[in-house]
């Protein structure tokens, strides 16, 4: 990840469709050599536009993309030599999986055993092996899934895009199906650009996470940072759960600022965006880092008023009346020491300051 | 299911089979209900007639009855040289009986189907036999005319004595069944019938494989366009079918007439002159031209239909694959268009072949089809049994083109929309 020099490069890419929006904005973005990236973003937020940019079916309005340290924006698509898999596999309906495999091979002219062989090989890797003489309306969603994986690697292309391949697969499928792309990119070491709206996949399968909205990348980040330390409120409430509370700073020093909240409360947080008194603020919060019956060290002790339990299998989610915000979550382990958590109850809910990130107040 | 593993029971002890057929059944009789109006009114206007037209193509009673004696003494003659006096003799009964009844003009035409000539003796025959004299009515008849000497017409005569003929068959493709029971063709002067069958099929080709190259550009562009283009171009193709095919065609000849517009475009422009202006109407030139813009939609809708279904990731992938545009198409988006094509195809030649207001507006004399035959049949010479034998044999061919259709390509394929 440290090389210093980018196998792909957007270079302040806009792209408008109609010359009156931009559906991509300004877009810098460098792709390192064997990396596993992920564009993330809600639909509509530009990431599908910029994997089609990349693929060449889309011309970028302005800016220069390079692969391999060469413009590419004059070089038709079927001359790049990227792989695709596609939303809905585009497997050739008429075609069985040997001659799905063998298009990209025979256009390349290889010869009938390096045809054979390299078939084999991408085969065996999506444990395909046998189902040669299939036509895709033969095989599951699972599997065909598997043929367009293999068939966009089946050429060795140093660089693979991948839109939205697993989003009609049901969740189990989808699950397993992350960590068999995670594991191919591994073995081959092949770079991934790959589009997804769903963040647990994000999380799971990348090295990097893009986080697209409204045409810009919103934070760019290995999955933890970008979990743990969310830049802005859209990529805090994007990714995973978050609780909120708006307000105003009104003390601010040393890593530390004081948020007054409506209902006069003022809890301590951890400084992100703001930087003066009287800033408007978001104070983001995951679930998790907010526990019951906290520490002494703990610099934000609270009482709270339990208004829901939802019973989630190994651990419940507590819906809490806290401080004028009554959707602030907790998640509490599914254990039997915990007999008082009731609806109704009062609990002492506490976090650590450095948790409670202050962000911007833009939001979606 | 075989008969050795158990019986299922429902839940009451009815066999499960019992109980399904039993609803279905139910269901079954709804449905039926349901489609029965149609089923009837196809039996009516569709299915009864060409059962009529398949009699009437082969019934040949009106002669038998009217020469009954005739025939049975015609039975001994072996049609090598001049029949004898017997037959001679019941020829002139039957024909008495006929002037009587007044129906001698009607063998008169049926005879002169069968073979020209007839017409003329058979009045002068009408004419003369009032002051025949009873016996040697061999003499007396073929002193009538010389024709009425000549084997030939009476071979005709015989050629007629069956109540089933199909001869009518025969006739439509320029061939008859001589004295010997032989299939000869007719003298190659009068050879007409194959001559316009082949022009038919030659020209329904033609008019779509025209059709289709002209259809598959559109269909794609339909296809392909955003929606707003795409309303406007449908309609452009629609347009013509809320036009009346008699205005359609008779712009045609407006424009493709010697004085006009196209003629005149091109004398203007310098590219024709004057004295050369093309003959683009009355003849096949015209019938192309008109017919291919005329069954133009009825390619485009099956195709466009085809075309819409395919998905533009299919093309996509086939590019970032390596694909160029031009393997793409023909590897990728072609093969999945061919439903289309057959629907649009099949659709197109069925209705060519059997085309017929166009071509008798503008095809002239060498580009009529042979539906303009029967429709000649039918209002000019009124021999019903032989266009009915024609709009058969056209029926068969049809049928047999959807045969070898099905057989190379699989109707299943056939998608309309």
């Amino acid at each position: 990840m440290s090389s210093s020099k980018s196998f792909v490069k957007f270079d302040k890419v806009d792209k408008s469709y109609d010359g009156k929006t931009l559906v991509v904005k300004d877009l810098n973005l460098d792709i390192n050599e064997g990396e596993f990236i992920t564009m993330l973003g809600p639909s509509g937020s530009g990431k599908t536009t910029c994997l089609m940019m990349l693929a060449g079916f889309e011309t970028p309005t302005n800016g220069e993309i390079y692969l391999d340290s060469k413009p590419i924006s004059r070089i038709p698509p079927h001359k790049r030599g990227i792989g695709m898999v596609f939303q809905n596999y585009a497997l050739f309906p008429h075609l069985t999986v040997y001659e799905n495999l063998a298009f990209p091979l025979k256009v390349r002219k290889f010869s009938k055993d390096e045809i054979d062989n390299k078939i084999d090989k991408a085969l065996s890797m999506v444990s395909l092996s046998g189902f040669e003489k299939r036509m895709p309306n033969q095989l599951s969603g699972g599997q065909q899934q598997r043929v367009a994986v293999a068939r966009s690697l089946v050429f060795d292309p140093q660089l693979v895009l991948m839109d939205e391949p697993l989003g009609a697969l049901d969740k189990n499928l989808r699950e397993s199906m992350q960590y068999e792309i995670k594991h191919i990119h591994e073995n081959i070491g092949v770079t991934v650009v790959y589009v997804t709206h769903d963040q647990s996949e994000a999380l799971t399968m990348s090295t990097r996470i893009a986080v697209f909205n409204d045409g810009k990348v919103q934070q760019l980040s290995n999955p933890d940072k970008l979990y743990e330390e969310p830049v802005n409120s859209f990529v805090a409430e994007f990714i995973g759960e978050t609780n909120t509370f708006s307000g105003e700073v009104t003390d601010i020093a040393e890593g530390k600022c004081k948020v007054k909240l409506a209902t006069g409360a003022e809890i301590i947080s951890n400084p992100i965006k703001v930087k003066s008194k009287g800033e408007k603020t978001k104070v983001s919060l995951r679930p998790e880092r907010a526990i019951i019956d906290p520490e002494e060290k703990m610099d934000n002790k609270y009482k709270g008023k339990i208004e829901e339990i939802i019973y989630h299998g190994d651990h419940a989610r507590v819906r809490l009346n806290l401080l004028g915000n009554k959707e602030f979550i907790l998640k509490v382990p599914n254990s039997s020491a915990r007999m008082d958590i009731k609806r109704g109850n009062e609990i002492n809910v506490g976090w650590n300051s450095n948790d409670a990130r202050a962000l911007d107040l833009k939001s979606i | 299911m075989s008969s050795e593993t158990q019986q299922i029971l429902t839940t009451d002890g009815i066999p499960l089979e019992v109980s399904l057929k039993k609803v279905e059944r139910r269901n079954k009789f709804k449905a039926f209900l349901l489609v029965a109006p149609l089923l009837l009114f196809l039996l009516i206007v569709y299915i009864s007639p060409i059962i009529g037209m398949l009699f009437n193509s082969v019934d040949d009673r009106m002669v038998t009855n009217a020469l009954p004696k005739t025939f049975i003494a015609m039975e001994k003659w072996d049609g090598k040289e001049l029949p004898s006096e017997e037959v001679f003799e019941a020829f002139y009964i039957d024909f008495q009986k006929l002037i009587e009844e007044e129906k001698e003009g009607k063998l008169s035409t049926q005879l002169n189907y069968e073979k020209n000539g007839f017409k003329s003796i058979i009045k002068k025959l009408r004419r003369k036999s009032k002051s025949f004299e009873e016996g040697n009515y061999k003499e007396q008849i073929m002193g009538v005319h010389e024709r009425w000497a000549d084997v030939e017409y009476w071979r005709a005569i015989k050629r007629r004595a069956p109540s089933y003929s199909y001869s009518k068959y025969l006739k439509g493709v320029d061939m008859y069944q001589n004295e010997e029971g032989k299939f000869v063709q007719v003298e190659e002067d009068r050879r007409i019938y194959k001559k316009l069958w082949v022009r038919t099929l030659k020209i329904a080709f033609f008019v779509t494989l025209f059709c289709f190259l002209m259809a598959y550009p559109i269909a794609h562009l339909l296809a392909t366009l955003p929606m707003k283009y795409s309303n406007l171009l449908m309609i452009c193709v629609l347009l013509p079918f809320w036009t009346s095919l008699l205005v359609r065609t008779a712009s045609w000849m407006i424009l493709l007439q010697q004085q006009g517009v196209v003629n005149d475009f091109l004398v203007w422009t310098g590219l024709v002159a004057d004295d050369k202006r093309l003959v683009m109407m009355y003849n096949e030139t015209g019938t192309y031209i008109a017919m291919t813009q005329i069954l133009l939609p009825f390619m485009v809708l099956p195709l466009y239909s085809v075309m819409k279904t395919i998905s533009p990731s299919l093309v996509r992938a086939g590019k970032s694959l390596g694909g160029t545009p031009f393997i793409t198409f023909w590897k990728v988006y072609f093969p999945l268009t061919i439903p289309g094509i057959g629907a649009g195809s099949l659709l197109v030649f069925i209705l060519a072949i059997g085309y017929y207001i166009t071509p008798e507006l503008v095809g002239g004399a060498s580009g009529t089809l042979i539906s303009n035959m029967i429709a000649y049949h039918m209002k000019s010479t009124l021999d019903w049994s032989f266009a009915s034998a024609m709009g058969l044999m056209l029926l068969a061919g049809v049928l047999a083109i959807y045969w070898i259709y099905n057989k190379l390509v699989g109707i299943d394929n056939i998608k309309l929309g």
